[in-house]
Parts: structure tokens; C-alpha cells; sequence
């Protein structure tokens, strides 16, 4: 048996190798995860730890390893976003409405991760309803990202939602996680902890059973080290689902087969809206280099147009507010979570209720989405933003005839301090310019490590794909990583 | 046939006004299961026992449309020739209330699945009236508060959560009560034709709310030439109106407030008012009227409902026959327009009075039997035709026995009621051949009985030779000698005879 | 187009969430910031362009008419904050 140490930090295809060739037990791995979690506990990376489940599920692993069974993913421990319902496991959505809520039934995502022989470690923090870009909203407190900054001991946000998931990943304690992007959430964090993020085309990972944000919006992918790690996980994740009729009745190709291979006269297309006043120069030049690094292995740059990027921000903050007001309000205290103490009426109930059980940012977005969709008003927020996704989804149809892929910044910066973007909505809200757009057009993108910030802070790029070329997606962001060689992690400042 | 409606008018202190009805009604959808899940529909289960995650709106659970659902409001649409939109949208309608667990409603908002149709109703006066259809859409039910299980507390079960319902939406078209009622039942006929509602008013699988409004003579008139609503009056809608007998009750009483209150110097202001059927009145409901706004968007969960023309044209081409269709039928074999509107009126009626057709009975002959016999007895006996003891063939023999002259019209009935008794679903052999009751014309049998009563009452001779009257008792005699199976007539011309007696008497 | 506070009590209402009345002009600051920065979409032309209404192009799924579920009312009330008898209770409606 290895050393703790070289076991987490495995990437998930060398751990599922080290399993299959027997040099690794899924006990020994799991448990290795489970102290790293029990020693990780000040980053906040988890709400609910399922160490005794895990330890469980990976013994029933090792039988079935040992008599040559098992699935794509046996043995390997994973964590969840606490956005995905689990059976038996109480599922949060980091927000002190849903109470001690457990689910009576499996989200098809995880359930397709346990078909496949995969351990749950627990459920990952996130921002309450996955509404936030630095995990500063969840009921059960801020996660700390595992990176600081080289020149200062300050706490830093993991991004958001999934900062859980991030964090988790990038402090080894978990081989990969799941998250849900609903504007970023996936790839955004991924970047500013250094890991890899994808969020598949809407309609590739089914819905059912994860805690709704924004429906038109919302898709689940995975957080891993590696693109490869990536590919395995989505091959696993993604299905055809009868129980959600918005997923794709498409076949799931083998991704790790598809990553593989040449970019040779590839084109990638570098959008020129993107770029923006105000981000810092270091973001700007890694763009250039990813660029180059591309170029150098064969593929063909051109500069494409995507004319109506700089309303994707404020289209998304109508269209998924409105969508959240609407799917927020089954949580009334009727049928499951928090109720307020003594409602006089049943109108009391509700108001209390929600007042108590939501979190500032969700009552904002709420009431945002209420408005906008309100007598009067419908027209000229609600009907005029899905006229804008329209024309942001044309903007892409048009650049990808010139291309096969885009690629452009990840965030605007790195990960910046706990605290520091609370006090002004639209500040947070900026951290998803370069990500939302794709929500809206339901296309997939990555985020792939890519360097560090001159005080030693991770920075990504991501590269946007055609609806449903995962396949070529990842092959384009295997070669950003091949030539990035990004081989940083952070320092174990937390473990004691 | 069809003639525009008639106003009813009301009289008011200041003359005549009109009354104008539309109508809203909520009709369940005949399925297995949920309009987007696989729970249960039937009737009377225990407590939230026929729910599933999705209906009771649990965190990431994801509507999925059942087909037989679109097919039935697809077949329904058809059914009220009215247009069939192959894009429809579903929307979120919504709004806070216990036994609405999502928090929204699933229907359809702009983009019904069903636009503008038409449906004939029948008035009693043999009339047809047309009433025009403004849409038909697909929405989920809500569930059900219980309020009478606590004195603090409501009590839900959500096992109607869900399930599916057509609304369907009149125009403006009936002029009185009676045309609503008239309405409603013809809606409710063809539905239970097409086999998409069951019609039942006493489970709910069919509601219907009333918009009421009055105007001055002419008033609408002006609204159906011009198109316009600005010479109608005011509209209430009165809620949940559950039977046809109180949609008359709730029409005449909310357009005469109506007068009255204009007369009387108010005006009518646009609510919901619910009909309470005990001191048959309207009355505000103030608690729904608090400011709804109901944010309709489309339901990002589902994409847009795209029909096949083929598998439309394909449900067209499997609709049955219809009451208007079937009634122009019946009338046409020889039935008034009365006859032929009642025995259409249930598709199981018009099914038995076929039937009987088909056994051999003649259409005038068979409705007159149903009619004048069998409909009391069901009646009478508080049975809906497909529970009735009597088969369709059974009358059919009846009815073409009294035809052929095998039994009388009396007889007949003591016939149908042996037939209700046993059940032996063949008269014709088992009842008259077992029991001897085919009616003895033959004079030789007859005349064989009447001797052997003379010969066994001398002293009855003497008596009906001074009082002819008597004669009558012979008549029975004879009548128990056959067993009840001889002609009445027949033995009373071959006593004449016999006894010599007057022809009056 | 500016959120004044009763436009905030109103929506408020609406979306059922009591907001302290110590919230409500701070609510109503950070909502008018939100808006003003959203009014930049007046600047596009998008007459004509129809709204999207599904995301990918994809055909809506239909389900066979078959009883698949149910029969869990023990499961369906277990996360209840107040039940019996399978019912899940609330204070009383008045209708």
C-alpha cells in the first residue's frame, strides 16, 4: 500500500488503473479520502460527510473487483454537490430552508455515478441554490479556497457555486466531484482553484433530481484534475433520461476515446468581444499564450465575433431569476424542510417561512425574478431577454462556421478574498462574464488550468465547443493542458 | 337547423335587459395515469396515496407529458370541430396555495393545443342552437384541503395533484339559463362519447364556472356584429357551479343582482363570486380576490408540445359517431327531433336504443317502448341504462312480438316485468314458450275454454243473460283456463256469441 | 423604470417572503441597481426575433399513459413539519 499522500493525489484514471491492477484497494483509497476530509474540515468543503457509507460502498467495490465485475467507475470515491438529491442522505442545497430534508429518491446523475460503482465521500458546500460566485452565500458557511496567494496568509473564495466541490478537488479529497452550471458554476470555480470544469451541452446530464436554480439554465458536469478525468466522468454522468424532457435522445459517446488525438487544423476561434475593460493584463496574456500554445500544436487561429456578448450578464440575471422565482416556490414550509414557529394563517406560514429559510442573495433573486415577470413588466424584461438569448445562440451559430471551438478567458481574475465583493451584487455578479454566455446558448464549455497569477494564484482558460461536441471540446482543451502543464497544487496550509 | 340564440330578457325598472353566459369548464381527462406523471387517477384512494414526487412539487423532480393526454385533448378538440394547434406551450400560472405543491400551475397561457371550435346545443323545444368554442387547453389539477377534520387546521391530500384536465372556453354565446344547462349537458354528452371525460359531476371530473353579465336590449346583438365587448356589461364569474340544476339557479339569480344593482345606481364590478347552492345566492369571494398576478412564462422544464399531422389525422379517423351526427340519424329513421335529442343525450342510451335496432326492433316502436315502459321503471327503480336488468335484445323481442301480434300491449308489460324479475335475456322462447304466454288466437282453443266454464258455472249463465255486464268475468275465467294466453279480444267476440249477447255492454 | 418600496412590498407579497421593514429601502436600492444595469438591453433592436423556447433542439418526450408511482404516502409525508393520517397539514384556510 502507497502513503496516504500518493493516494489522493492520484488523478481519478491513474487511481481506476491502480484499482483494476490491484495495487490499491478501494478500502484503503477510500479511507485515505475519508482522514483527508476528517484533517480538511477548515476549508468548509463539505456539508455532510458520509465517511461510514463511503467506507461501505467501497468494501462492496473490492468484492466486486475481486470477482472481476465492476463498473467504468468502481471503487473510485467521489463528492457531490449538495445540489443532487441522494437517497437516504440529507440534500441541503446549502440553504437553511430545505431543513433536515431527505430524499426519498436518487437523482439520475448520481445514480448513474453509483450504477458505475462509484463511493460517495459526501455532499460538497455551494452557494445557497448554487446562487453565488464565491460560495459566500451557503447557510452553512463560507469555503475557504485551499490556494492563498503567495504574498498573503487572507482567506480566498473557491468561486460558486460548486466552491465545495472545487475545494475538494483541488485539497485532494476526492478524485473528481460533481457540480451544476448554471452560469458558471462549474467552470468558474474549477478555475480559480486550478482543476479542470466542464459543463456539458444543456440536455447531455439529466436534471432529475437535482435541486432546480434556473431550468433553461442549469446543467450538471463534472470537476476533476485532469481533462481525461473529465472525459471519464462525463462518459458516466451523462445519459439519455426518460424522466427529464428536456435531455438529449442522443447516444453517449466514449469521451476519453474522442479527447484523444492530434488538434492539426483545428480552428479555434478567439472571440474579440471578450475582450474587456478592467481585466487585469496577466489574464490577457494567458489568453494570448493559450492561443499560441494552440497554434503551435497545429491549429488554425481566427478572430470571430460574438456581437451580443455584453448583454449576456444582464439577460441571465432576468432569465434566471425568474426562472428561480418560480422554482423556489415549492419551498413554502408545506411539505418538507423549515416552517416558521407558530404561523397564524397560512399566509403567515409562507412569508416566515421563506423570509426565515432564504438567504439574502435568493430573497434578491427572487424578488428580481418576481418583478420581471410581473403584470406590465413581462414584456419588457422576461420577453425581450429570451429575444436576446436568440440572438447571443445566432452570435455562436455564426462564429462556429468559421470555427470549431472557442477559446477565451476563464474569469476575470483569480480568486480574490472572503468578504470582499459581498457588499455590491453587481460586482459578484461580473465574475460570470466570461461563462454565462455559453448557459444561455446551452453550449458546452471547459475551464482548463492554465498558469498562475504573479502572486501564485491559478488562472483558466476555457474553450467553448459546438452543442454536443463534447468529443471535440475536450481534444482542444487536452492540448491547452498538454502545453500548460500545469503541475501546481496548493500548499496543505489547513491540515494539522 | 341552427338559429341564433334568443335573449331571455329580465324586467327591470327601466326596462329590459339581456343576459349573456359564458362559460368556463374543467373537464378530467380519461387516463391511467397524471398529465406529467406515472401516480394514479382513480377516484376515492387514501390520502396522498396516488402522488407522486413530481406532483407534490419535491425538489428536482421534472414534469414528463403523457400522451394519452394529448390525444384526448387532441380527440376532444375534434370532437367540438375545433381547430387543432400542432405547437402548443405549456406555461407556469403562479401562485401560493396549499394544494398547489409546485407553487405554479402547469397549463397553457397563449398557445393553447386547442383554438376556436363549436358546439350545438338542443334546446326542448327541439331547437339547436350554435355556441361558438374560444380554445381548449391542458393544465394540471390542484390537489385537495380538507377544512371540517380541525378546527385550526386544513387538512391536504394531494392525490388530484396533477392530474390532468381539458378547460375548455366558451364564447359569449347563451342567452339564459337554460341554454347554459343545455350547454353543459351537450358538452358533457360528447365528451362521454369520445371517451375523454367521464362527465361525472358528482366526483368533480367535471366543474364549471359561469361568466354572467347583463346589458341592454341590443347590447349584444352590437357585440356579435361588431366584435367588440364594449357593449356587453360587466362579467362576473361564479365558481365551481357542480350540477346543471345550479347553473340555472346561479344564472338566474346573479343576472337579476346584476339589474338590480345597476338599477339601484352601482355597478358591477369584474370578481369571482361563489354560488352557494343552499340559499341559492352568489356571494364575493373576497379571499380570491387579492391582487393575482399570476407571471405566466413558458415552463423551461418542457419544450413546446409538437403534434404529427399524420397521428392527428389518424385520431380524426378514429372518432366515433357524435350526438348531432347520430341524432340527425335517429331522426331520420322516423324519430322527432325530441325523441332523437333524449335517446343521444348519453352515448349508453343511444348505444341501448341501437342495440335494440339491431335486434330486430322498429326505431318509432322501440323509442315508444323505452319511453312509455322501460326509462320509469329504471327511473323508478334509480338505475342508469347499462344497469338495467333488461337486455337490448330482450325489449327488441318485446317490442317485435307487440309487431308481430304474438302478445298484446299488456301483455307486454307483464312481460317486461317477469323479463326484469328473471333475467332470462330472451323473452321470446323463455318467457312465452315456458310459460305459455303466447296469445291464443285460435278459436277452436278458445271456444273449447268457454265451454268448459259454462259447463262448470250453469248458475253464472243465468246471471250474465240478466246483467251483460258480467260478461267480464267470463272473460277472466277464460282467460285463467288458457293461462292467460288468449286474445282478450278474441274471447270476448266468441262470448258474444256463445251467449247471446248485446253488442253494447 | 425605478423600484420604489412599495414596489418591494408588493413583489415582496407576491413571492410570499417577509422582508423586515428595515430591508425594504436598502431591497429597493440594490433592486433599482440591478434594473438600471439591465436597462442596457433597450439598446438592441430585437423586433421580430422570436424568443427562445427551448434550448437545444430537441423533440419534447412523451410518456405512455401506465401507473408507474404512488403509492409512497409514507414517504412522501416522512419530511413533513406537520402531518397525519398521511395528510400533510397546515393552519386553516379560510376560502
Amino acid at each position: 500500500m502507497a502513503a496516504s499522500n500518493d493516494l489522493i493525489s492520484m488523478t481519478l484514471a491513474q487511481a481506476r488503473d491502480a484499482l483494476r491492477d490491484g495495487k490499491v484497494s478501494s478500502r484503503e483509497l477510500t479511507g485515505a479520502f475519508v482522514s483527508a476530509i476528517e484533517a480538511a474540515k477548515p476549508l468548509n468543503a463539505f456539508i455532510t460527510e458520509s465517511g461510514e457509507q463511503a467506507l461501505k460502498m467501497a468494501d462492496a467495490s473490492d468484492q466486486r473487483i475481486a470477482k472481476g465485475e465492476g463498473g467504468a467507475l468502481e471503487g473510485l470515491p467521489l463528492a457531490i454537490k449538495d445540489l443532487f438529491c441522494t437517497r437516504g442522505t440529507r440534500t441541503t442545497a446549502a440553504s437553511k430552508i430545505l431543513g433536515e430534508f431527505v430524499p426519498p429518491y436518487e437523482s439520475t446523475v448520481t445514480q448513474n455515478l453509483w450504477d458505475a460503482g462509484a463511493v460517495m465521500l459526501g455532499k460538497t458546500n455551494l452557494d445557497e441554490f448554487a446562487m453565488g460566485s464565491s460560495n459566500e452565500t451557503s447557510f452553512f458557511g463560507p469555503v475557504f479556497n485551499p490556494w492563498r496567494a503567495n504574498d498573503s496568509n487572507a482567506n480566498l473564495v473557491p468561486g460558486g457555486s460548486s466552491g465545495g466541490s472545487a475545494a475538494a478537488v483541488a485539497a485532494d479529497l476526492c478524485l473528481a466531484a460533481t457540480g451544476t452550471d448554471t452560469g458558471g458554476s462549474i467552470r468558474q470555480p474549477a478555475a480559480v482553484t486550478g482543476r479542470v470544469g466542464l459543463k456539458p451541452t444543456y440536455g447531455r446530464c439529466s436534471r432529475f433530481g437535482i435541486v432546480a436554480f434556473a431550468s433553461s439554465l442549469d446543467q450538471a458536469g463534472p470537476m476533476t484534475k485532469t481533462v481525461r478525468d473529465a472525459a471519464i466522468m462525463l462518459k458516466t454522468m451523462a445519459s439519455v433520461d426518460a424522466k427529464d424532457s428536456t435531455s438529449a435522445d442522443l447516444a453517449v459517446p466514449d469521451y476519453e476515446q474522442l479527447m484523444e488525438g492530434s488538434i492539426k487544423g483545428l480552428r479555434v476561434g478567439i472571440p474579440k468581444e471578450y475582450r474587456i475593460d478592467g481585466v487585469p493584463a496577466e489574464i490577457d496574456a494567458l489568453w494570448t499564450r493559450g492561443a499560441d500554445w494552440l497554434k503551435a500544436q497545429g491549429a488554425e487561429i481566427v478572430e470571430v465575433s460574438l456581437p451580443h456578448t455584453k448583454y449576456a450578464l444582464p439577460t441571465y440575471y432576468i432569465v434566471a431569476p425568474a426562472e428561480a422565482s418560480s422554482n423556489l416556490a415549492r419551498y413554502d414550509g408545506v411539505r418538507f424542510g423549515y416552517r416558521a414557529a407558530d404561523p397564524k394563517d397560512i399566509t403567515d406560514l409562507y412569508e416566515r417561512s421563506r423570509g426565515e429559510g432564504f438567504g439574502a442573495e435568493v430573497q434578491r433573486r427572487v424578488l428580481i425574478g418576481t418583478y420581471v415577470l410581473s403584470a406590465g413588466y413581462y414584456d419588457a424584461y422576461y420577453a425581450k431577454a429570451q429575444k436576446l438569448r436568440t440572438l447571443i445562440a445566432r452570435d455562436f451559430t455564426s462564429a462556429f462556421d468559421q470555427c470549431d471551438v472557442l477559446l477565451t478567458p476563464a474569469t476575470p481574475g483569480p480568486a480574490f478574498a472572503i468578504g470582499s465583493k459581498t457588499a455590491d451584487p453587481l460586482e459578484m455578479y461580473l465574475n460570470d462574464v466570461f461563462t454565462v454566455t455559453v448557459n444561455l446558448a446551452g453550449l458546452p464549455g471547459i475551464a482548463v488550468p492554465a498558469g498562475l497569477t504573479a502572486n501564485g494564484l491559478p488562472l483558466g482558460l476555457q474553450l467553448i465547443g459546438k452543442a454536443f461536441d463534447e468529443g471535440t471540446l475536450l481534444r482542444a482543451a487536452r492540448a491547452v493542458e498538454e502545453a500548460a502543464d500545469f503541475k501546481h497544487s496548493p500548499a496543505k496550509w489547513w491540515s494539522v | 337547423m341552427s338559429a341564433p340564440a334568443k335573449a331571455k330578457t329580465i324586467k327591470g325598472e327601466t326596462g329590459d335587459w339581456e343576459i349573456v353566459i359564458g362559460m368556463e369548464v374543467h373537464a378530467q381527462v380519461l387516463s391511467e395515469s397524471k398529465l406529467f406523471s406515472g401516480a394514479s387517477t382513480r377516484f376515492g384512494a387514501d390520502p396522498n396515496s396516488q402522488v407522486s414526487f413530481v406532483d407534490a412539487g419535491f425538489p428536482g423532480m421534472l414534469p414528463v407529458i403523457n400522451e394519452k393526454c394529448v390525444e384526448q385533448a387532441v380527440r376532444t378538440g375534434l370532437g367540438l370541430k375545433a381547430q387543432i394547434n400542432m405547437s402548443s406551450i405549456f406555461d407556469r400560472k403562479n401562485y401560493f396555495y396549499p394544494d398547489l405543491p409546485q407553487g405554479y400551475q402547469i397549463s397553457q397561457y397563449k398557445n393553447p393545443i386547442v383554438g376556436e371550435g363549436e358546439v350545438l346545443i338542443d334546446l326542448k323545444d327541439g331547437e339547436t342552437i350554435p355556441v361558438g368554442i374560444e380554445r381548449l387547453h391542458l393544465e394540471q389539477d390542484a390537489g385537495k384541503s380538507l377544512h371540517d377534520q380541525h378546527p385550526d387546521s386544513s387538512y391536504v391530500d394531494l392525490n388530484r395533484s396533477g392530474i390532468a384536465l381539458m378547460e375548455i372556453v366558451t364564447k359569449p354565446h347563451m342567452r339564459s339559463s337554460e341554454e347554459a344547462a343545455a350547454f353543459l349537458k351537450k358538452l358533457r354528452a360528447i365528451v362521454r362519447y369520445l371517451g375523454t371525460c367521464d362527465g361525472n359531476m358528482d366526483e368533480g371530473s367535471m366543474r364549471a364556472d359561469v361568466n354572467v353579465s347583463v346589458c341592454k336590449i341590443g347590447g349584444y346583438e352590437e357585440f356579435r356584429r361588431t366584435g367588440s365587448f364594449k357593449t356587453l356589461g360587466t362579467r362576473c364569474e361564479i365558481k365551481n357551479v357542480n350540477s346543471m340544476r345550479f347553473i340555472a339557479q346561479a344564472v338566474e339569480y346573479e343576472a337579476r343582482r346584476q339589474v338590480d344593482l345597476i338599477e339601484g345606481g352601482g355597478t358591477v364590478v369584474q370578481e369571482t363570486r361563489l354560488f352557494d347552492s343552499r340559499a341559492g345566492e352568489t356571494r364575493s369571494m373576497r379571499s380570491k380576490e387579492e391582487a393575482h398576478d399570476y407571471r405566466y412564462f413558458p415552463d423551461p422544464d418542457l419544450l413546446p408540445l409538437e403534434l404529427d399531422p399524420a397521428w392527428v389525422e389518424a385520431i380524426r379517423a378514429s372518432l366515433p359517431e357524435l350526438p348531432d351526427e347520430k341524432k340527425a340519424r335517429f331522426m331520420a329513421l322516423g324519430l322527432s327531433a325530441y325523441d332523437a335529442a333524449v335517446l343521444v343525450s348519453e352515448r349508453e342510451t343511444a348505444d341501448y336504443f341501437e342495440a335494440m335496432l339491431a335486434a330486430g326492433a322498429e326505431a318509432k316502436a322501440a323509442v315508444n317502448w323505452l319511453n312509455n315502459e322501460y326509462f320509469g321503471r329504471l327511473n323508478k327503480a334509480g338505475l342508469a341504462i347499462n344497469d338495467g336488468p333488461v337486455s337490448a335484445k330482450a325489449n327488441a323481442d318485446i317490442v317485435a312480438m307487440v309487431a308481430e301480434g304474438l302478445i298484446s300491449g299488456k301483455i307486454a308489460k307483464d312481460v317486461l316485468d317477469i323479463e326484469w324479475e328473471t333475467r332470462t335475456g330472451d323473452p321470446r322462447a323463455a318467457i312465452v314458450e315456458a310459460r305459455g304466454m303466447k296469445q291464443v288466437t285460435d278459436t277452436g282453443a278458445i271456444d273449447a275454454a268457454i265451454e268448459a266454464v259454462i259447463a262448470a258455472n250453469p248458475d253464472k249463465v243465468e246471471e250474465v243473460k240478466a246483467k251483460p255486464k258480467l260478461a267480464g268475468w267470463f272473460v277472466g275465467q277464460v282467460m285463467k283456463q288458457t293461462g292467460g294466453k288468449a286474445n282478450p279480444a278474441a274471447v270476448n267476440a266468441a262470448l258474444k256469441v256463445r251467449l247471446n249477447l248485446p253488442d253494447e255492454g | 423604470m425605478s423600484v420604489d418600496k412599495d414596489t418591494v412590498r408588493r413583489i415582496a407579497r407576491l413571492a410570499r417572503i417577509a422582508v423586515p421593514e428595515a430591508r425594504i429601502a436598502p431591497m429597493a436600492d440594490e433592486l433599482n441597481g440591478i434594473f438600471q444595469w439591465v436597462e442596457m438591453l433597450g439598446e438592441v433592436d430585437a423586433e421580430g426575433v422570436p424568443a427562445m423556447t427551448s434550448v437545444a433542439a430537441q423533440k419534447l418526450k412523451w410518456r405512455k399513459d401506465e401507473v408507474s408511482d404512488g403509492g409512497q404516502a409514507d414517504a412522501l409525508t416522512q419530511n413533513a413539519p406537520d402531518s397525519e393520517d398521511h395528510f400533510f397539514i397546515v393552519p386553516k384556510v379560510v376560502e
